[in-house]
């Protein structure tokens, strides 16, 4: 008797222990892995009814209706799935999962670098594993992000991940994906210590500070052109830009700001520049089409930047740009960002509520983000010879009710679906059982 | 009379009035005294704006009117002014000024103050009733002189600081006198306003609706005071008691601001004179019913320069529509039977002020009313019609000359008389030069076109088809021209001196560049139209007005919507009642109630919607929100039960129409989270387009907000906010044990017959104790909620509702056993150290365990898609479909106490519905109506009408404003409005919103 109060004495110890940070990441896949019976939502807009879905070394080795085929699963571990959906990891751009833990506390902060220009600046050796916010995301079918520092003119590099790793080294999937440079904005706020109205007004420096940024990108192209100059690590972190290593992410909202981004990327020839923010992009859809230039478009859930807006452009924005023919993918950054970028399937949902198919909208999570980011080649769909990151659910995973998941896997690792908060529901459910 | 004449008269009057106080000494001469009569002749007097003398004359003695008429007969010692059938009118009052008062000082300094900087008067500094403008008066001969030009003679002025102001000082704008005979009144009026003194830093009130708060117990104060009950000696007070007969002139400064303030007075049987802001017309019939005489700036806005396409974007329907009506702003006041007084207030110039009146003027505002409006009204209001205002006899001789109707706009002021004291602007017997004249000169013939005003005449001279440099002065009746002489080689100059007395035509002489004299002798051409004024740039036409829209903001109505008979066929029907989910059923909706529920309805006159394939819900009930306000926090103190957040519901915030759209029709806005006691809510519904009013909640329940944890002990409000109680948990206990304990004595004191001081707080918490008023309390960690538990049920009472609650499932059966509501966030966590454990399982382990469990949105946005966060609860916790849509239904309903009235689809309850495209908590489903009382506030489809309406009334403005700008009229740059999205900790700082 005293030995079994030991016993769980121990137990809690280590559950306790437990609580305290990110689930153990699952080790390698071992075996195949067949998933039998599910609807598999490819993420390139196409469905399979009944699909046989196999893995094996954390890649797909097969996808195919399994009405049509005949295959032999011995020796695989075999997941019965009909009446399920299978789909790939959602993707999370333009995030700050695990910069920050709790917005509040200054110390758990690690977003904001001070500084206008600071490409030198890297978020992926500040990205924390062990955060609980990143565990959160994958109950809810968000199993990669683009971890991106913020502020400034030039925020800084930022590198894909995937959401369950020991560290961050084994959590790139990508590193120093792109740099992102937040546009200068039209509207600038009056000084009210200075007596000014506080309220947004044209901004008169916006030439000035073009031509800022202008002169910085010559001086990094003139830098990497040499050899011979005295180390620059902010001119040196630029190179990438112009030989097809990193992608410039530049934040704009407004016609007139997003048409002069692309021009001074093309201007300055940037290999590949992506709009993130994209209030107005559907206004210049031909523009931005013919320049290749594809869209994270801003959070759908949020209010109308203006009072006379209709009250669903957020909603419908993927609509009207994916109608264009424009690459559309969602972001989450804004207030709350981290913790409600676990809601990103529901984004998506919303913009099939307005005007998508469900599996446009579906696109919007999963293959256009990982060909925004450059990792199409093994994430964002549910196809042969790609990584294995996908995940199963009890019904439409673009819909609260149904998002419901009983396996998730990354490179093929079943990965847990614990989190801190399942498990405080788990404990306090069972304090109830037992009263 | 000779004009020099003249000058060296002014100069004897002027001189004698400076020393015209009879018994002083005099070091300077010999006495001057001198009582004579002066005639104002040959003048149409408007005596006053109903009496006009065609032909009169003014009498006028010591500085006042004695006598008028058409033929009077005038004392022998009288010295007469021939006006020369120019016209004389009363001086303008204005009666809202700071003139000679200087603008106060900011007070500087980082560190909070909570506590007043005074002693020995009211506990708040904002309050001063005890101040005088008199006491800071210093007369300012330049800005007089500028009101004088533009027909203002005397001004009502105070010093424009501070919620009680004082009291302000009414003053002639004599230039020759002293402040011994030119102030009229010493105390004119007392002087109110909503915004705070600059001078101090104390914190209360941080809030418009604190500011209201404070005003109310400051009278309740006062008259606690007055009755002798004081053991202490308050300036403040008594000063306000002194200046309770005086005229009580109220700063609100916008048409919502006028009806708080009016509010106010209501409640003390004060009847504030209110200082409005223009837009009154936009709820006129709001601003009629407070019958308050009412103060009108008329500071028009400058149309927005909108040739940026992209800039001109972020102008809003309801700024374009403001500029477009504003004009109208005096007609709809006029019309409506509005008394009111206009001001120069807040115009940028004084000059600006007779271009905005002919402005309204050309809108169809009335002579008649603009002259009562300038004169008698401001004098009534100031109870000084027997000294001001017209010119009766025995009134000041307050009174300025124009070249005729001073409502048009060539007219000219010549003179101004304050108290007697003549003022010359422009030369009264000047004529008018202007026109084409002929003149020979050394055989050669020249012809002058002379323009503009006297003042500033324009000249062009031609000689033989060839212009010359010309320049002209015109003063006293001489006109002095010089001309450069045809010779293109070297240039000289021909100087001309003439003499204007003559009609039509310019006698004098010219000095040729060689020395000789010539006489000059230039004939004007009477024939032509040579005489005729240029045209005026633009022609003064009637202005056409976009109409009013309810509320005058983009998606208003044209009309207020009406309650209409309504049967929904074939709906899939959530009853939220024992019947469940009913298929194929009709539901009937008649004078805004649900009357009928079943298969197969008819109704002779229902408008029948075909409801096939789609869901009808009740609506849904928000019970943790913070739109549609104008303040959310009042954060000066750690108790704040005394104000009202029903004091400042904002009726055009377009988050209303936004949270119909997602399937909204009532909500709780709560006070914000600053105090652990917060201030009362208000319940409303969103019947978009009804005045704020009109939005409450019918028989509203009352509640308060309570808060907990971090906020209230500004954890993260700033390193320098250490100083106000409590500053952790365990102080917050004791702030709630204190407040509670002094209600109880305060009832006591109360229940005794004593007297006893009304304090508006302590009976807010009486409510509480008495169980009349319940709380709703923000919430996060299970200690505190176990806390406030224990307080409450030792003062015998229960907490009904703890919002946020994200510890709640940790002390669920606790909860349940104390008898508490919980209304929860579905899944938002981690931006505090105190949301570490929030769980989105939360909602589902209250419900469990049989806590009654609403989901809310604190959050503009989520709140408009609170369907989506019920359905939440399906997936984190696995709560039945019905269960969840009772989330944010029923159970919120239940929660403030109005599920006898909404929550479900039963009959007899409100026709509060919402029809869905799909099934309610489904993501792909959409409102397509939301229903309140059987009217329908949204609509899909008229959504989309309202959308093109929308762009074409934009376009149509813009366009205006294209004109109104190659017109040549001055723009104003744009200005980005910015939607202010409040939570539970915004705004610890004052926001006066001006609506």
């Amino acid at each position: 008797m005293k030995f079994k109060t030991h016993i769980f004495t121990i137990l809690f110890g280590l559950f306790v222990i437990g609580m305290q940070g990110q689930q153990t990441p699952a080790p390698k896949q071992s075996s195949a892995i067949a998933i039998v019976g599910a609807t598999a939502h490819i993420g390139n807009g196409s469905v399979i009814e009944n699909s046989l879905i196999i893995f094996k070394d954390g890649k797909i080795e097969t996808i195919v209706d399994g009405s049509l085929v005949k295959m032999d699963l011995n020796g695989m571990t075999v997941i019965p799935a009909s009446g399920k959906h299978v789909y790939p990891g959602f993707i999370v751009p333009n995030s700050t999962l695990g910069l920050v833990e709790i917005d509040a506390v200054r110390a758990t902060d690690d977003e904001d670098e001070i500084g206008p220009l600071n490409p030198n600046i890297r978020s992926i050796i500040a990205y924390n594993t062990e955060s609980k916010v990143v565990e959160s995301m994958r109950p809810n079918g968000v199993l990669l992000a683009q971890v991106t520092p913020r502020g400034g003119r030039i925020s800084g590099t930022s590198s894909i991940v995937q959401l369950d790793a020991w560290n961050w080294e084994d959590a790139a999937i990508k590193t120093d994906d792109g740099i992102h440079l937040n546009w200068p904005s039209l509207f600038t706020r009056g000084r009210w210590w200075l007596g000014e109205d506080p309220n947004l007004k044209p901004n008169d420096n916006y030439e000035k500070q073009l031509n800022d940024l202008s002169n910085f990108i010559k001086e990094s192209k003139a830098y990497n052109s040499s050899n011979t100059n005295a180390p620059n690590l902010k001119l040196e972190a630029m190179e990438g830009l112009f030989n097809k290593n990193k992608t410039l992410f530049i934040h704009a909202n407004g016609e007139k700001a997003i048409t002069d981004a692309v021009n001074f990327s093309k201007q300055h020839g940037v290999s590949k520049t992506v709009i993130v923010g994209g209030d107005g992009a559907q206004h210049i859809g031909p523009f931005l089409k013919s320049n290749n230039i594809s869209v994270l478009l801003n959070r759908v859930h949020r209010t109308p930047s203006s009072d006379d807006d209709d009250y669903d452009l957020p909603f419908k924005m993927a609509k009207l740009l994916v109608d264009q023919g424009i690459t559309v993918g969602l972001e989450t950054s804004g207030q709350m960002e981290r913790m409600n970028s676990r809601n990103l399937p529901f984004y998506a949902g919303t913009a099939a509520a307005y005007g998508l198919t469900k599996e446009q909208a579906l696109q919007l999570i999963t293959l256009n983000t990982a060909t925004i980011l450059g990792i199409e080649n093994n994430y964002g769909s549910l196809e042969v010879g790609k990584s294995a990151t996908l995940f199963i659910s009890e019904g439409d995973a673009l819909d609260m009710r149904t998002n419901i998941l009983s396996h998730a896997f990354i490179d093929g690792r079943q990965i847990s679906l614990e989190t801190h908060q399942t498990k405080l529901w788990k404990r306090y459910s069972k304090k109830y059982e037992s009263n | 009379m000779n004009k020099a004449f003249a000058m060296l008269f002014m100069f004897l009057i002027s001189s004698m009035s400076i020393c015209g106080q009879d018994y002083f000494p005099k070091n300077d001469g010999v006495m001057n005294s001198n009582h004579h009569f002066i005639a104002i002749t040959n003048a149409k007097i408007h005596l006053s704006p109903e009496k006009v003398i065609e032909n009169g004359t003014l009498l006028i003695k010591d500085g006042k009117v004695m006598d008028s008429g058409e033929n009077l007969k005038l004392p022998d010692n009288t010295v007469v002014y021939d006006i020369k059938g120019n016209s004389v009118y009363p001086s303008f009052i204005d009666i809202y000024s700071n003139f000679g008062v200087a603008k106060a000082k900011r007070a500087t300094g980082q560190n909070p103050q909570y506590d007043a900087s005074r002693t020995g008067y009211y506990w708040n500094d904002h309050i001063k009733p005890e101040q005088n403008a008199i006491d800071k008066f210093n007369y300012d001969k330049k800005a007089a002189t500028e009101l004088l030009k533009n027909g203002f003679g005397v001004v009502n002025t105070h010093n424009q600081d501070g919620i009680v102001r004082g009291t302000g000082l009414l003053v002639a704008l004599n230039n020759s006198g002293s402040n011994a005979n030119r102030i009229i009144a010493d105390k004119s009026a007392q002087y109110l306003a909503f915004s705070k003194s600059v001078t101090s830093r104390q914190s209360y009130p941080t809030s418009l609706m604190g500011s209201m708060a404070l005003l109310r117990q400051m009278y309740l104060d006062a008259e606690w005071y007055a009755n002798g009950h004081s053991l202490t000696k308050d300036r403040s007070l008594e000063a306000l008691n002194n200046n309770k007969s005086l005229t009580q002139i109220f700063t609100a400064g916008s048409k919502t601001n006028a009806l708080r303030a009016d509010k106010v007075g209501d409640e003390f049987n004060i009847q504030y004179v209110i200082l409005g802001g223009g837009n009154e017309y936009e709820r006129i019939s709001e601003i009629k019913a407070t019958n308050a005489k009412m103060i009108i700036p008329i500071n028009f806005k400058k149309p927005y320069n909108v040739e940026d396409t992209e800039l001109s974007k972020s102008i809003s329907l309801g700024d374009l529509k403001a500029w477009n009506q504003q004009g109208s702003n005096l007609t709809a006041l006029e019309s409506n039977g509005v008394t009111f007084a206009l001001t120069s207030h807040s115009l940028k110039s004084i000059k600006d002020f007779k271009q905005n009146l002919l402005t309204a003027i050309s809108y169809g505002f009335s002579k008649e009313m603009a002259l009562k409006s300038l004169t008698t009204i401001p004098a009534s209001i100031l109870n000084q019609e027997s000294n001001i205002g017209t010119l009766e006899n025995g009134k000041y001789a307050n009174f300025f000359i124009t070249s005729g109707d001073v409502f048009e706009k060539s007219t000219k002021t010549f003179e101004h008389w304050v108290q007697g004291q003549q003022n010359i602007f422009d030369d009264i017997n000047s004529k008018d030069l202007t026109g084409t004249y002929k003149f020979n000169l050394n055989g050669d013939a020249y012809t002058l076109k002379v323009s503009g005003p006297s003042k500033k005449l324009k000249t062009e001279v031609t000689a033989n088809n060839l212009k010359l440099g010309s320049s002209a002065k015109y003063k006293g009746d001489w006109l002095n021209l010089s001309i450069t002489t045809p010779d293109t080689v070297s240039k000289k100059f021909i100087r001309i001196s003439a003499n204007t007395l003559k009609n039509n035509k310019l006698v004098g002489t010219a000095i040729l560049p060689n020395g000789n004299k010539q006489s000059f002798n230039a004939v004007l051409n009477t024939s032509e139209d040579s005489k005729k004024e240029l045209k005026p740039k633009e022609a003064e036409k009637m202005k056409s007005v976009m109409p009013i829209s309810f509320p005058n903001v983009a998606y208003g109505f044209n009309e207020k919507p009406k309650s209409q008979t309504l049967l929904f066929k074939n709906a899939t029907v959530w009853t939220n009642e024992s019947e469940g989910v009913l298929k194929q059923t009709d539901v009937l909706v008649k004078d805004g109630k649900i009357a009928k529920i079943g298969r197969d309805l008819s109704s002779k006159n229902a408008i029948v919607i075909d409801a096939t394939n789609k869901h009808l819900t009740a609506g849904i009930i928000d019970e943790h929100s913070h739109i549609a306000a104008d303040a959310i926090n009042e954060a000066g103190q750690n108790s704040s039960a005394e104000v009202s957040i029903e004091d400042v519901i904002n009726d055009e915030d377009i988050s209303i129409y936004q949270n119909l759209a997602g399937g909204v029709t009532s909500i709780q806005i709560l006070h914000g989270s600053a105090n652990p006691i917060g201030g009362r809510s208000a319940i409303i519904k969103l019947k978009w387009g009804e005045s704020a009013e009109d939005l409450i909640f019918p028989d509203t329940p009352k509640f308060i907000k309570f808060a907990l944890g971090e906020n209230v002990k500004q954890s993260n409000w700033g390193d320098r906010q250490t100083v106000r109680f409590p500053q952790t948990r365990m102080g917050t206990e004791q702030v709630y044990v204190d407040y509670f304990s002094r209600a109880k004595a305060y009832q006591e004191l109360k229940a005794s017959g004593k007297p006893y001081r009304k304090d508006i707080e302590l009976e807010t918490l009486l409510e509480i104790l008495n169980k009349e008023r319940f709380i709703s309390c923000h919430s996060y960690v299970q200690s505190e909620i176990n806390m406030l538990m224990k307080v409450a049920e030792s003062f015998n009472f229960n907490i009904n509702t703890f919002t946020h609650i994200l510890e709640g499932y940790k002390v669920a059966d606790k909860m349940k056993a104390h008898g508490v509501g919980g209304s929860t966030f579905s899944d938002w966590w981690a931006y505090k150290y105190e949301v570490n454990d929030a769980i989105p399982y939360n909602a589902a382990i209250m419900h469990n365990q049989g806590v009654v469990t609403a989901i809310n949105s604190d959050d503009a946005e989520m709140s408009r898609r609170l369907n989506q966060e019920a359905a939440k609860s399906i997936k984190y916790g696995g709560v039945s479909e019905e269960d969840a849509w009772k989330f944010v239904t029923l159970n919120p309903a239940k929660l403030l106490h109005i599920d006898h009235k909404v929550g479900s689809i039963k009959v007899g309850k409100d026709a509060d519905l919402v029809l869905w495209s799909d099934h309610p908590m489904s993501i792909y489903a959409k409102a397509e109506k939301t229903i309140i009382e059987g009217v329908t506030y949204f609509d899909i489809e008229r959504d989309k009408q309202l959308r093109a309406q929308i762009k074409k009334d934009k376009s149509a403005l813009i366009n205006e404003m294209m004109e109104a700008k190659n017109s040549g009229m001055s723009t104003q740059p744009i200005k980005k409005k910015e939607k202010e999205h409040m939570h539970c900790d915004t705004g610890s700082d004052v926001h006066f919103i001006e609506k």
